[in-house]
């Protein structure tokens, strides 16, 4: 693999956001799927929404570490297959993934604050409200994380279209900018 | 997805696809896309409308009660309370929850009647509930909601969204349909064994002398780890007293609320929290079974109330009782309803915190209001 801090240009990202990459995406995809799931759900609810808690704040942390690592990393130029248009495109959904990964977190907290719910993580562990127990507040925040969870999927399946259609149609080796296993390219260079 | 292209260099395309080719390409992109998106469709519920849900739960309240924006959707006619619960310490040895140590804990909670509609008349046989928030010093919080009947008359959700409909008045007579009924009872023999309990059991004069149970199992975690089922009850400290005769049984008052509140005023009312410890072969999972009488019963402190107030003004009016906000030392059992009730009550409250509040039928004057 290519060293990432070599400079200029590195033709990977770096290995630590590579790795933030692909667990963040797990958890990312896990988390909406259970949220979704647990609000329909009678009988599964307790311990889906056992773990949506947890697990949120989670997502919130690395996103802090991931916004971090963002600003301070040097990133692979993008290919020449991709246009001026697809590159501002691409660049714009990235702007507003990092943001919903830290806000939906934080409206759920904020939500489960005004709402006057204890915020549980596990066992007696739990985290201080940091909204103020209000029904508006409550009731304006509530729909808000639906329908930031409901986008965040919407710009994830874009995102996935975009890396397959290079992938498979153009043919560019986009996403072995993101590989976390060998990718040709290291293993062809004579 | 490793095709024939060569690799002559690295900075040049791949040759261009046979149109078979691209189109079997384009379709795996489609059906990945689509599936991912099939997957979630499934998941929120929307591709299996006949699934029962939290929605259609809170839905059949408001279809057979009519829309009452900013009640809640069920014990919608009610009364805050506040107080403290004086552990003795005698739950330690049962759970390892900080509020069993011996010490004061302040409570906020509700005395409601479990009634859809908040403007109901008072009447003696509708089944009174007690709900309480106890507050932790370091945060944790412990809810919990008690009705006054031994069992609960359905063991699963789907029953009890049967039993909505089953009970629900007839827009014609005002009153509930005896063949529904019936054929509700013939489906649910389980609901027809324990309604035949709750009937039996002697109903007290008011809120202040009855008992009220968790009807849903738990379980307590010890210090040591052993992990005990349980059920637990608030039994009062003021006698038994039998329903007063004269009272009818469709009342045009709030005269259960009034007798509470003067009683409240001139005297704090206590109960006994009794833990009622199962045997490891007692049904956990079924709330229309009791557990046989000679289980050990273990009084673990004293719940004072000494305050109450009308929703209007208490921020319990803004409290979900949530069934499943417990202490570390306290979990649900496998009995299904505790979920069901955690998310329809989640459910109920998104929907009435979002609407517009009306005045609460035990009014501020009525809650202050001293006895003559």
């Amino acid at each position: 693999m290519t060293n990432p801090t070599n400079p200029p240009s590195p033709t990977q990202f770096a290995l630590f956001s590579r790795i933030l990459h692909w667990l963040m995406a797990a958890m990312l995809l896990a988390m909406i799927f259970i949220g979704v799931a647990m609000v329909a759900s009678l009988g599964n609810y307790r311990w889906l929404v056992a773990i949506h808690r947890p697990l949120g704040i989670l997502i919130f942390v690395l996103a802090i570490v991931r916004l971090v690592n963002r600003m301070l990393t040097t990133l692979p130029p993008f290919p020449p297959t991709m246009s001026q248009l697809e590159r501002r495109i691409a660049s714009w959904s990235e702007k507003l993934m990092y943001a919903l990964m830290l806000t939906l977190p934080l409206v759920g907290w904020g939500m489960l604050s005004a709402g006057h719910y204890p915020i549980v993580m596990f066992g007696a562990v739990h985290l201080p409200p940091i909204l103020p127990p209000n029904p508006q507040i409550y009731a304006i925040l509530r729909p808000t994380h639906t329908i930031l969870a409901y986008l965040l999927f919407a710009t994830f399946l874009a995102h996935l279209g975009g890396v397959l259609f290079h992938t498979l149609i153009i043919r560019d080796r986009l996403l072995d900018r993101m590989a976390l296993w060998p990718t040709r390219k290291c293993n062809c260079k004579k | 997805m490793n095709s024939s292209e060569s690799n002559q260099e690295s900075q040049s395309l791949p040759k261009s696809l046979h149109r078979g080719s691209l189109i079997l390409r384009l379709m795996v992109i489609g059906l990945v896309i689509l599936g991912i998106a099939g997957l979630f469709a499934y998941t929120a519920g929307w591709l299996t409308p006949n699934v029962l849900t939290p929605t259609k739960i809170i839905d059949r309240f408001e279809q057979v009660n009519g829309e009452h924006p900013g009640f809640r959707r069920n014990h919608a006619k009610g009364v805050c309370i506040s107080g403290y619960f004086e552990s003795n310490g005698g739950g330690t040895v049962l759970s390892k929850a900080v509020v069993f140590l011996p010490g004061r804990v302040p409570i906020i909670g509700r005395f409601a009647l479990a009634v859809g509609q908040p403007y109901a008349a008072d009447a003696a046989h509708t089944v009174r509930s007690m709900a309480l928030l106890f507050k932790l010093p370091d945060g944790e919080e412990w809810r919990t909601g008690m009705n006054n009947i031994p069992v609960f008359a359905v063991n699963s959700a789907q029953g009890f969204y049967d039993l909505l409909l089953a009970s629900a008045p007839d827009p014609a007579t005002g009153k509930p349909d005896p063949a529904k009924m019936s054929a509700f009872l013939a489906g649910h023999p389980e609901s027809a064994k324990a309604i035949q309990l709750i009937r039996s059991q002697p109903v007290s004069s008011g809120f202040a002398d009855s008992s009220y149970n968790s009807l849903d199992a738990f379980r307590f975690i010890n210090a040591k780890g052993t992990v005990l089922p349980v059920r637990w009850s608030m039994v009062p400290v003021q006698p038994f007293q039998p329903l007063n005769p004269a009272m009818p049984r469709e009342s045009d008052t709030n005269q259960l609320f009034d007798a509470l509140i003067a009683d409240i005023h001139s005297h704090a009312l206590q109960w006994h929290l009794i833990i009622t410890v199962g045997e490891p072969d007692d049904p956990t999972a079924d709330a229309t079974l009791p557990w046989p009488p000679d289980r050990q019963r273990v009084d673990v402190g004293t719940l004072t109330i000494d305050h109450v107030e009308s929703e209007d003004t208490s921020p319990a009016r803004d409290i979900n009782f949530d069934p499943l906000v417990l202490l570390a030392g306290i979990t649900g059992s496998d009995d299904p309803l505790l979920s069901a009730r955690s998310v329809a009550y989640a459910q109920s409250f998104t929907r009435r915190e979002s609407e517009r509040k009306s005045p609460s039928a035990v009014s501020p004057a009525e809650t202050t209001k001293l006895p003559p």
